[in-house]
């Protein structure tokens, strides 16, 4: 199989804006789920509300699409009523971390056996545009016309400091990192974290001084930090630029798990 | 054989969902109905089921309903605040059309209220809490008998009508202790499943789906959104929305002879008590202290869908007396149903109505 064979064919074409970064997502992801080898009965995808959460919706699995913010623990449920089942949830920063915030420092801490991509996209999509608690400083959206006041959250060392197992971040330019680094959440017993920072053309780049949707891909790759280079300016006691973030493998370890089969 | 106990209501309650084999719970702990939560953390892990506390009661409504759909007879138990949060997922039941069972052993409110002491204020909140248009089930008990043996029917109701069914207790009845004699075992009617070849949302004559349990190869998509009989969201088309929705009503709302579950005491009285929960026991001892057939009674333990019909059987009744904890909450949904006068008789504060209250209210007349 490849990841083409886990699409719900009938249901395409999807409702993605040209030039949305979360189809590329939603194909790193398949690929890491076809690598592992598991059947189709025995894979649940399950999400929230937003853009991204439309993905299990496209999936030739059973999938699960509920409430605003409340997959993760929806997605608790289900594991913890049937671990033989691959529970995989997709979420966006508005859905996981704002109305969600608490399920997820909680679905960390339990460190549940999922695995969880969030495709950041830094605004509320669906909606039409507004800020997310992770548009950066003095961007613009229809709430925040006059730039984003609210500093943000670093999602990662939100799952770092709350306990999950594994956590990574990449971008939608950084296609085979983000697919190994699926696919190390999906091997990984316990809560699997990845980040996959990705362009929103109608939403936040045509607000954010991004014309065309590459310069927003060519943005996120040129602001990657990687988790080496961070940790040697670290050593060398160097300021890290307030723009970049970092990108990489951020967390691997092996803290009691809930959800795993014995 | 049967035995006999002397139990709690909220110890009844848990029992009577072990009995009903439930074998996921997921919870938040509140005042008045923590017990319940207790006794199945201690009890489900034992017989290979799963107690999980979860950070808040909305993340417990929409556990149960995970667990739900991977085959599990699941609930949760709360009270008024925590009831409050699972609106927004007791609506996504109705509309994922997903089995489950939610206890409120009610407490005084609005807001925090009265912790500790016996209220009904949730009666419309449970059948019209969450938005939009939807219809469930809500049995309410007197005694802790009752508690066990309406929570045990509360999961064969919520698998055979594919809703949220509610157990609105109070914490009168949550907390008093009194005799029961629990059953061998309990009736357990088992969920439908999706037969191959159906779409998943595509409905029979009695508008209720075949159920698509997760990892049984059905891959089946579950959305919140409008769908269609494949489950796929369909958000804009009109005509589609106004059936779904007017069948997730009428799958309850036609079957609400089959789910009556009431008792009527002196049929020809021309003065007849209605009540549910705890104020049935004030009730009972009016009738008890007052031999003979002048006072008709009509005790009501299915109270949603509203059996309107049983309202019929009291022929010469002249006047309706509705004692409740709140200010006339189902009293107006009675009026809805009959042309004579109808007389709520509130109490609010945690007691329950003295006999001799009920009794003051006959002698004034009409």
């Amino acid at each position: 199989m490849t990841f083409e064979d886990w699409f719900r064919k009938d249901r395409l074409p999807h409702i993605f804006c040209a030039g949305c970064g979360n189809g590329t997502i939603i194909n790193c992801t398949l690929a890491a789920v076809d690598q592992m080898g598991w059947k189709k009965e025995e894979t649940v995808f399950v999400s929230g509300i937003g853009c991204s959460s439309r993905a299990p919706g496209y999936i030739m699995t059973d999938s699960l699409h509920t409430t605003h913010g409340r997959a993760l623990a929806f997605a608790t449920g289900v594991k913890m009523a049937n671990k033989n089942l691959h529970v995989v949830v997709f979420t966006g920063d508005g859905d996981l971390a704002a109305i969600g915030g608490n399920h997820f420092i909680h679905a960390c801490r339990r460190n549940i056996d999922l695995t969880v991509v969030c495709m950041n996209n830094q605004i509320y999509g669906m909606t039409g545009g507004q800020g997310s608690p992770t548009t950066p400083l003095k961007c613009l959206s229809t709430t925040t016309p006059y730039g984003c006041a609210e500093p943000p959250f670093d999602l990662c060392e939100l799952a770092i400091a709350a306990g999950a197992n594994y956590v990574s971040r990449w971008t939608s330019y950084h296609v085979k990192e983000l697919e190994k680094a699926v696919l190390a959440g999906l091997q990984t017993p316990g809560f699997s974290f990845i980040e996959a920072m990705t362009q929103c053309p109608t939403a936040f780049g045509r607000r954010n001084k991004f014309r065309q949707v590459i310069d927003h891909v060519e943005y996120l790759k040129a602001h990657s930090l990687l988790k080496a280079k961070r940790d040697r300016l670290f050593e060398e006691g160097k300021e890290i630029p307030p723009d970049m973030f970092v990108v990489g493998e951020l967390m691997r370890r092996n803290r009691p798990a809930m959800g795993v089969l014995p | 054989m049967t035995r006999t106990e002397f139990w709690q209501g909220n110890t009844a309650c848990a029992e009577g969902a072990l009995a009903a084999g439930c074998t996921f719970f997921g919870g938040y702990p509140i005042t008045p109905s923590t017990e319940i939560a207790e006794h199945m953390a201690a009890k489900l892990p034992k017989k290979g089921g799963v107690f999980i506390q979860m950070e808040d009661e909305i993340a417990s409504m929409a556990s149960i309903i995970g667990a739900s759909w991977t085959g599990a007879r699941s609930m949760t138990a709360t009270s008024g605040p925590g009831f409050s949060l699972m609106m927004e997922n007791i609506g996504f039941a109705a509309m994922t059309e997903t089995p489950c069972v939610v206890v409120n052993v009610q407490r005084g409110g609005p807001s925090t209220g009265q912790p500790t002491m016996g209220a009904q204020g949730d009666m419309m909140q449970c059948r019209f809490g969450s938005h939009g248009d939807y219809s469930v089930i809500a049995l309410c008990p007197s005694s802790v008998q009752e508690m066990y043996e309406l929570t045990a029917k509360a999961f064969n109701l919520a698998d055979r009508y594919r809703v949220p069914v509610f157990l609105m207790a109070d914490e009168i009845v949550g907390h008093m202790r009194e005799k029961i004699i629990i059953p061998d075992s309990v009736e357990k009617i088992p969920r439908k499943e999706l037969e191959k070849g159906v779409l998943p949302f595509k409905a029979g004559d009695d508008l209720i789906p075949g159920f698509a349990t997760f990892g049984k190869g059905h891959h089946v998509h579950v959305t919140g959104l409008t769908h269609d009989e494949r489950g796929y969201p369909c958000a804009t088309n009109v005509n589609l929305h106004h059936n779904l929705v007017k069948r997730l009503v009428d799958k309850v709302e036609n079957a609400r002879h089959d789910l009556a579950d009431f008792s009527v005491i002196n049929p020809d009285a021309e003065e007849v008590f209605i009540a549910y929960g705890a104020p049935v026991r004030a009730v009972q001892q009016v009738l008890h202290d007052r031999p003979g057939q002048d006072i008709g009674f009509l005790q009501i333990r299915t109270v949603w869908p509203f059996p309107d019909f049983a309202l019929a059987r009291f022929k010469n009744a002249r006047r309706f007396l509705v004692p409740e904890l709140n200010f006339g909450q189902i009293a107006r949904e009675i009026e809805r149903h009959v042309n004579v006068p109808v007389l709520s008789i509130p109490k609010l504060g945690g007691d329950l109505h003295l006999p001799r209250e009920l009794t003051a209210v006959l002698e004034r007349g009409l």
